[in-house]
């Protein structure tokens, strides 16, 4: 017994260091695994506060860029308002901006963006008191941005495209054939898009744009064009180079879109999974 | 003097926290190239400071910078792993006379400096990327990006050690 305790009392270094590290070590994983239940994220009342503080005092040096977008957004949707068939339709102008009224939108701004590393997120300054939700998607007025993986009350965090971890269904705009978009942590301005078979009709400059199969973006949102495409060697399916359409490296005004029976539809997927 | 020792070591923390998840997580140079300052804390701990209290420091150290950049906890671990093998590193770099006399680490000869900053710097950043990209096949993309972070780093911390080092005459 006293063996024991004189082999803690020496090693007690080792054993704190072995005792955190293992936690740190979790809490990695854990960040790997499943996005919404992690321990540590930018989402919270310090981090979130100083990266306001920041983010307040930075906002001035991008006015005008910034300016310019919200600017050409703006120029954009009004010449489609001012299309409209007399029957009441809307034209079917691309990018089909105009969604169903499924959808809720919530308008926010970036107080903290990385495009760095390999798995990269986003903090915005809206949270659960404005009605952010996790699984929310994220766009900015040129396209995809990510999917809100963290909330607290007056912050959330998004998980960028430029993430290895994020995976965003996407389809041809002219074809309707879909697949996984997925980062390979290279270029932050080109993501792949997996799982096109080899019989879709692949040309340089086409537009991907979003699927509405996955519930979190509404579909046709435009992502990014074609850039570069070749044939795996093992398997029918193509590996295709996508070029972002949002320069992620400047963002500041982002829209989170919800779908509003999103929980009814993921209530009655997750019933189908139970009884399988 | 205790107290001031404590007062010292707080305001590094806090400030080296602060700087670098303001200013140098913004640098990027060619797109992924990042310095990282805070190990400075670790590698000027006092060298007879209790070393059990310095891997719990890591711990929080390594732990706010994760909290800032959404990384779970590539950082903690990097930063425990380093403040454990500190007194390998120190004894190696500086001989085994180290513990028992009272040099300050930038009084020592500047080959035993580089020694001792250059591993420190090297086996944070090694796991640091192991741990954030995760995955051995990318073994080549890890040891790229530590050399060239490694060596960045290494810069930045001996341009801050040299501008903040004490006047000894």
């Amino acid at each position: 017994m006293q063996q024991i305790i004189h082999f803690f009392i020496r090693n007690k270094n080792f054993l704190l260091f072995l005792l955190l590290f293992t936690i740190s070590i979790a809490f990695t994983i854990n960040s790997h695994t499943y996005h919404g239940n992690r321990f540590v994220s930018s989402a919270n009342f310090i981090s979130g506060s100083i990266f306001g503080f920041k983010s307040a005092i930075t906002e001035y040096l991008g006015l005008k860029s910034q300016n310019e977008k919200l600017a050409k957004e703006n120029r954009e949707l009004r010449s489609r308002l001012l299309n409209v068939n007399p029957s009441g339709e809307v034209e079917n102008t691309n990018p089909p901006l105009v969604v169903d009224s499924t959808y809720t939108f919530i308008n926010a701004k970036v107080i903290n963006n990385s495009y760095g590393r390999t798995k990269n997120q986003l903090t915005i300054d809206k949270g659960k008191k404005d009605g952010v939700v996790i699984d929310m998607g994220v766009m900015s007025p040129e396209g995809v941005v990510g999917i809100v993986s963290h909330t607290s009350s007056n912050y959330a965090s998004v998980q960028s495209v430029l993430n290895t971890n994020s995976q965003v269904v996407a389809k041809f705009k002219k074809s309707n054939h879909f697949g996984t978009l997925v980062w390979d942590g290279k270029d932050p301005s080109i993501l792949q898009l997996k799982e096109i078979p080899r019989i879709a009709p692949v040309g340089k400059g086409d537009t991907i744009v979003t699927d509405g199969r996955s519930t979190i973006f509404p579909e046709g949102i435009p992502i990014g064009t074609v850039s570069d495409f070749e044939i795996e060697e093992v398997g029918d399916y193509y590996r295709i180079q996508v070029k972002l359409l949002t320069d992620m490296t400047s963002l500041k005004h982002v829209y989170l879109v919800q779908r509003v029976d999103a929980p009814e539809i993921k209530a009655l997927e997750n019933e189908a999974n139970d009884v399988e | 003097m205790w107290n001031n020792e404590i007062l010292q070591n707080t305001v590094r923390f806090i400030v080296l926290v602060l700087v670098q998840v303001l200013l140098l997580d913004k640098i990027l140079f060619l797109g992924y190239i990042n310095p990282y300052l805070y190990p400075l804390f670790i590698i000027i701990y006092p060298l007879t400071g209790n070393k059990g209290l310095l891997i719990l420091l890591s711990f929080l150290l390594g732990l706010s910078i994760d909290m800032f950049s959404d990384s779970g906890g590539i950082h903690a671990a990097a930063s425990v792993f380093i403040a454990w093998i500190r007194p390998f590193v120190l004894k190696y770099s500086f001989g085994v006379s180290y513990e028992y006399n009272t040099m300050r680490v930038h009084s020592a000869s500047l080959s035993q400096q580089m020694a001792y900053v250059l591993s420190m710097v090297f086996v944070h950043h090694f796991v640091l990327f192991s741990l954030e990209i995760f995955n051995m096949s990318h073994i080549l993309f890890i040891l790229k990006n530590t050399l060239f972070s490694g060596v960045f780093s290494t810069i930045v911390i001996f341009c801050t050690l040299y501008l903040f080092a004490k006047r000894t005459t």
